[in-house]
Formats: structure tokens, sequence, C-alpha cells
């Protein structure tokens, strides 16, 4: 009898052990599988989603862009900007009990630099050297002035790895990563699943709710969906707008948007090879009157519910950095008609390629019949998006809708696309004045100079219109009701300081 | 017995040899640059002609063929672009997943589809021939995709008996495994089905109005023994081809099933191989599924001459 009742007594134990571990775990599902989990390799937008869990930076940045400590807890600027002292936090230990400091932080901004498969050379491409000044203090000195370096630290070329582990792997870093997070590596099966657990060893380990955490790449958003209605999933990113409506009307349920800091647009060639010679290559107007014929505002209702934000410029009305002075044009039919004849013509032909996914499709045929009724008759090609990005780079394009995930300094959402032969200026634009301006705006640290020299820019690449910005996605994410604490970011990550599960 | 095996793999050996120069060349022939999907975002020049020469794709195709060829007789079939994982490894992962997909599959498909046919064909022209038949049209008609969904939100969120998507291994936990296992194979199996009914119910009509099941009927034989026994076994060759074939599609992937499913099996693996330009993992995968496809043909062969001893003698 008592044998029994020890028993049952042990068995409710067990059970209710179980339904606390079961309490603690979080389960995501995300919408694509993250390539190889190395910061210095990878370049998926998920894996970065990821890595919020797993890897810490040496600076964050906060809801409003602002960039804030996290690993580095204080920095000054030389006064020539070529300089910069970081002051490291202390008792921080990598998952493998490596000790963070100095030493480790020159190791991991040389990994970037130098190691061949890295591909965050060209964001620590300014920093010289590091010198390790004493065990939590180290300086970068900068072959330049570079104002968005705080920026990029922020991001994968900010995160810091362990040194052993790094030494040990090599290039196989990424199958077994080892970083300084809340959350340590367990396991991953390729298009399954990521288990992270957590590291108990974490500085800010009273803020973490969970003991484990599992990704689970499930690209289909319906799916996706209906894995979180079902209870299978605690928390969805990226849902699509279509599914908004039903995600908020399920009372056990909540959403949450922020919006994001990429952008959607049409780029159109104006000098790469033959192929841009054509109206809406040589003609500014042509290009004008096309804007001109868009209405953004029924873009954005008809092809995503109303759900993302409508735009004019490569950042987000939202953002600091937008120019108010060029607020969204509403369409108009007869000025773009006008525009046309000033430009000598009364019809044109322009081809647009885009990727073969139904949302851009939808978005082409939209913009299609819009531009149609203004005497511009686009010709849509679509491609798979490798390919196209491929005769977009070479040259083999008159249009392309395309767009740029975006980042948190505002030069990395221009600085590449406009200045004359950088790395993605596909169109092969090219201003003297407008070069000018963003080679200003890149080495100043001060931000009512940069701002100055962003508008004076926009003003120029608003009215030649290189690239016609259409919207801003708007990151989506559905929950379940009982998750507490979640704060939404204009870079879509998924922060778990401070989120938890509430019964 | 043994030495028809033999002989037939011999045959197999340049038949997966020209698979395998097939495979590179149409690899090679696709639009779009593995180096610069690889890269993403960094365009840095130096990375990119980096990666070029870290995966030979500055040599000459031939060459590139005969390093792949090389690895892959040698058992190393490179590593994953995207993940840095060895293709193998990731076959390994994924070859169990998708098998256990297809066995189920089957065995739904055969469980519904020859009992359906042979019913059908036995009382051809009434109603149950008609229903099977209506039956057997939808289920090939219906998307796999559609139905899937349709599936998963009623059995999963409506009425929240099986899981939505995921895998589990059935060596981990065999009854999750089902679980997780069971609407995928009802949505794949449905439209095999369909197939295997179709076969089943044309064979069998044509066995059936045979001398020998006449003779049998004639001997006194009772209907179950002549259907069972005589008709069917015998109606059953060409159903065996037509199923075996069907496994070694299925394990070349069923990629809408695994897609909506979140099944990691070939076919999410192949798919997004495709889009990301990881040659070695597209290779790999197509080359195995090749060989499958043999080794599957294959067993087609002998299991009719266990099926029909005529067969044995040539």
């Amino acid at each position: 009898m008592t044998r029994s009742a020890t028993k049952l007594a042990l068995a409710a134990l067990l059970s209710l052990t179980a339904q606390w571990a079961h309490a603690a775990d979080l389960r995501i599902g995300l919408q694509d599988d993250p390539d190889v989990l190395d910061p210095d390799q990878s370049r998926t937008f998920t894996g970065r989603i990821v890595y919020a869990s797993l890897c810490d930076k040496l600076v964050d940045i906060s809801p409003e862009l602002k960039i804030i400590p996290m690993l580095a807890t204080s920095w000054t600027w030389s006064d020539d900007g070529k300089a910069l002292t970081m002051k490291l936090r202390e008792g921080v230990t990598f998952q493998d009990g490596t000790p963070f400091n100095a030493d480790a932080v020159k190791y991991n901004i040389e990994r970037s630099k130098t190691f061949e498969l890295s591909k965050r050379k060209s964001e620590v491409k300014s920093i010289a050297t590091v010198d390790v000044v004493d065990p939590y203090t180290v300086k970068f000195t900068l072959s330049a002035p570079d104002a968005t370096l705080l920026a990029q630290l922020s991001d994968r070329a900010g995160m810091m790895i362990s040194p052993t582990a790094a030494q040990k792997e090599g290039a196989d870093f990424g199958l077994n990563p080892v970083c300084s997070g809340p959350f340590k590596f367990v396991q991953r099966v390729q298009q399954d699943k990521i288990v992270l657990e957590k590291y108990a060893g974490y500085y800010d380990a009273d803020k973490i709710h969970f003991d484990k955490v599992t990704f689970l790449p499930i690209p289909d958003t319906t799916v996706r969906l209906a894995n979180l209605r079902a209870g299978d999933l605690d928390m969805i990113e990226r849902m699509a707008p279509t599914d908004l409506a039903s995600a908020k009307a399920d009372p056990k349920l909540a959403t949450a948007a922020a919006t994001s800091i990429g952008y959607q647009g049409i780029t159109v060639n104006i000098a790469n090879t033959d192929a841009a010679k054509n109206p809406i290559g040589q003609s500014k107007l042509v290009r004008q009157a096309l804007s001109l014929s868009l209405d953004r505002d029924v873009i954005n209702q008809v092809v995503f519910n109303g759900a993302f934000a409508p735009g004019n410029q490569p950042f987000p009305p939202t953002s600091p950095w937008y120019d108010k002075d060029f607020p969204i044009q509403p369409r108009d039919v007869a000025a773009a008609k006008a525009l046309l004849k000033q430009a000598g013509f009364d019809k044109v032909d322009v081809e647009m390629q885009g990727a073969n996914d139904p949302q851009t499709q939808q978005l082409m045929q939209v913009m299609q019949s819009m531009a149609a009724e203004a005497g511009i008759n686009i010709k849509i090609v679509t491609k798979e998006f490798a390919t196209m990005l491929k005769d977009q780079t070479a040259g083999a394009y008159q249009t392309t809708q395309v767009g740029w995930s975006g980042r948190v300094d505002p030069d990395g959402n221009l600085y590449g696309f406009v200045v004359t032969g950088a790395g993605l200026n596909d169109g092969h634009y090219s201003n003297p004045e407008v070069d000018k301006l963003m080679n200003t705006a890149r080495v100043s640290t001060d931000e009512a100079v940069r701002k100055q020299s962003y508008d004076a820019a926009q003003k120029i690449l608003l009215d030649e219109l290189p690239i016609i910005y259409l919207y801003h996605p708007v990151w989506l994410w559905a929950y379940s009701k009982s998750l507490t604490g979640f704060v939404p970011y204009p870079d879509g990550m998924i922060r778990l300081q401070n989120v938890a599960l509430a019964n | 017995m043994i030495e028809f095996l033999f002989r037939r793999i011999v045959i197999a050996i340049p038949t997966i040899l020209l698979i395998s120069i097939f495979v590179f060349g149409m690899q090679k022939i696709l639009p779009g640059d593995p180096v610069l999907a690889m890269a993403g975002e960094e365009r840095d020049p130096a990375t990119l002609a980096f990666l070029r020469e870290k995966y030979h794709l500055n040599d000459p195709v031939p060459q590139q063929y005969l390093y792949w060829i090389e690895g892959a007789v040698h058992g190393d079939l490179g590593i994953s672009l995207r993940t840095r994982e060895p293709v193998l490894t990731l076959i390994g992962q994924k070859l169990p997943v998708t098998i256990q997909l297809a066995a189920m599959a089957l065995i739904v498909a055969f469980f519904i589809g020859v009992p359906a046919g042979v019913l059908s064909a036995y009382r051809k022209g009434t109603w149950i021939d008609w229903l099977s038949n209506v039956v057997a049209l939808s289920g090939l008609s219906i998307p796999n995709f559609w139905l899937g969904i349709m599936l998963i939100l009623l059995v999963s969120v409506r009425l929240g008996w099986l899981p939505a998507s995921g895998y589990v291994s059935p060596w981990v936990d065999p009854v999750k495994s089902l679980e997780t296992m069971l609407m995928p194979a009802l949505v794949l199996g449905s439209g095999l089905a369909a197939a295997l009914m179709r076969h089943t119910r044309s064979a069998m009509l044509g066995v059936l109005k045979s001398d020998y099941v006449r003779t049998a009927r004639a001997k006194g034989l009772s209907e179950r023994t002549v259907l069972v026994k005589h008709a069917l076994r015998n109606a059953l060759v060409p159903v065996v081809t037509v199923t075996t074939l069907i496994f070694g599609d299925l394990l070349g992937g069923a990629v809408l099933t695994e897609q909506i499913f979140t099944i990691p099996g070939f076919g999410k693996l192949v798919v997004d191989a495709v889009f990301t330009r990881d040659y070695a993992v597209v290779q790999g995968i197509v080359l195995c599924t090749g060989i499958a496809f043999i080794a599957m043909n294959l067993l087609a062969d002998a299991l009719y001459r266990i099926l029909n001893p005529r067969m044995r003698m040539s």
C-alpha cells in the first residue's frame, strides 16, 4: 500500500517536472532553413534569427535603431574619427568556458577580415589594426573614418565566437558553433530543426526564461500558422500579410509588427551595357512618369492586405533618416502622361524582370495595369532569383523589381547602390555630386552632418530615380497569448531576453 | 537467379555512369551563378574569386566532372556549399526519412488500391465499379498540397488529433513517428492508390477472361480461391512493376508532400539545393536516386520470377 502510494507520488512528481520542462521549452517556426551557422560565413536572414539567441555581439540596437552596449559596455571615438576604443564587459565566458576579453575580440575581427571564406570582409574593411590595450579594452585603428562601423558591429561582424573552438574547427566551425550568447548549440538536422539549450554561464542569465529553444523551418506560411494554431509552435516569424486577419481573430494568439529597415523597389539599368539604351534607362522623365503612375497605397492594399508600409525612399517614413521634404507623391496619371510627352513619347515599352514567386508576380501585375493607364507598357519577365540577380549584375536587363534587406546604418541602404562603381550599383548610375555627398556622410561621426548630406543626395536621387522605391516590408510575428515580454524590432530578429511563457 | 542478378548489376554500372554525366552536365546548364548565390549580399570580388577557385569553378567542365566522380567513387560526394555538411551525411540523414514516408504511402496505396481494383474488375459495370472509379479519379485529381493543407486544418487545428507537421524518427519514439507520418502517408498514398487501382483493375479484367480461370471455376473452386490464388497472382505482375517504379519515384522525393508537412526528406533537400545552387548536394541526391531506381527495377525483375514461374525459364 505504502509502496504503491510512493510510486503514485513519484509518478505525479515526474509528470509535474515533465510539465515544467515542457513549459520552459520554446518552439519557433522559421520561414526557411538557415545556412551555415558561422557568423563569418553565413548570409541568410534566418540565420541571424538563430544567432540572436546563440551569439552576442559587441553592440546591439534598440527598437529605435540606436546603438546600445552588449559585450562592449562603452566606447569613444578619437577626434579625427580614425580610432574607436571599446571597453569590454568583464566576467563573460564563451559557451565552452573560454574567457571573453580583448584578445578574443582581436581574434574575431581578424578572422572576419582574413578568413578565406569570410563574407564579412567588406563590413570590417575600414579596420586597419586591432590593438589590445588591456584585457578589457580594445582599440580599432581605421584606415579612414567610418561612421558605419558601430552599426556593422551590431550585426554578424560584431558577433563574437570562441577563439578556441574556431581555431580547432576552422572552416567547419558552423557545424558546432560556440559563442557567448544566452543559448548554446545542441543539435541541427538540416531542414528539420536547430536545438539550443540555456547556457548556464550567461552573464545576463536572469533575463532568460527558457531551458531550450527549438527553431523549426516551415516554409509554407499557411502550414506555419496552422502549427501555431494547433499548439505545436509557440511563435512564428514572417507571417504572411494575408494571414494577419485570421491570426488576430484567433483568441489564443497575439500578433506583433515592426516596419523593416529594408525596402522593395524598381532598379533601373542606367548605363550597364547597351541594354540600358532604351527610354526608361536614358530619360529621368520616363522614370518619374512611371513613379507617378503608381499608387503605392493601392499596391499595399491589393498585394499585402494593407499590412506593409508604402515608401518612396531607401528609409521607411518612420526612420529618422527619412527626408520629410519629399513625402510619397499621390498617383497622378495626367502628370505622368505629361512627363512622357515632355520626354518625347506617347507610349513607352519597359521590360521588368522579377523573381518567380507569387507575391512578386502579383506586385508586378498591379504595377503593369497602373502604368498602362499612363502609357507605359510593362513587359513582365519572370526569372528564378539567382538567374535574375546574375542578369542584373551582368547588365542584361532594363528594370528589375528587387529589394534590399536593409542595414541599421543609413549608409548600408544607399552607398553601395548609387555611388559610382560601388559593389551593388547594378544600374551603373553615376553622379559625382551624389558620390561626394555619400562619402561625406560615410566618414562623419556627426549625425547632423550625415543627415544633411543624405538629404542633399536624396534630392538628386529622387529626381533622377536610378531606383524607384515602392514599399517597406513589415515584419509580422504571431505567437501564443501565454508568451509575454516579446518586443518587435525593425531588424526582424527575435530577442529572447525577458520573454517568458506564463501558465 | 544469382547469375541473373549478377548480370543485371554489371549492366547497371554504365547506366549509373551515364546518369552521373547527365546530372553533372544538366547542372552546368542551369542558369545563375553558384558563387553569387553563395555570397548573397556580400559582393567583395576577392571573396567571389576565392570561392570560384576553391570549388574548381574556373576549370573546364570535364575536369570538374573528374574531380567529382573521383571523390564519389571513394565515397566522398563533397560538402554542401550552404551548410558545409558532407553530402553523404545529409543523404544518410534524409534517406531513411524518405524511405519511411514512401513505404508508409505505398502500404496505404496497396491496401486501398489493390482490393478496390480487384473488386471493381470482379463487379464490372455495377455500382461498386462505378464508385471505385470515381474515388480513384478523385484521388488522382486532387492536388497533394490542397489535400494536405485541408487535412492539417481539419485534423490538427480543428480536432487537435495529430501534429500538424514535423518529423520524429521511429527509433526515438515509434508512436510519435507514426503520428507525424500518418497524414503525409495518407495524402501521398491516396494519389498512388488511385493509380494502383486502375492498373489492378485492367490487369484483373484481362486475367478473368482467360481460359485457366474458366477451368479453375469449372473444377468447382470457390470464387475466393479463383480470385485470390489464380487470377490476382497473375494480375499482380504489372502491378508490381508499377509499384516498384512508384517506389523509386518516391525515393526521389515526394517534394510537395514533404514541403507541406515539413518532413526533412530528400524532396525538401533537393529543392532547397537547386535554389541555392548547392551543386554537390543536387548531384549526390540525383545519383543516389538513380541508383535507387535501378535497384528498384532489379527488385521488380526478381519479384516477377517469384510470382510467375514461367519467367524463371528464360
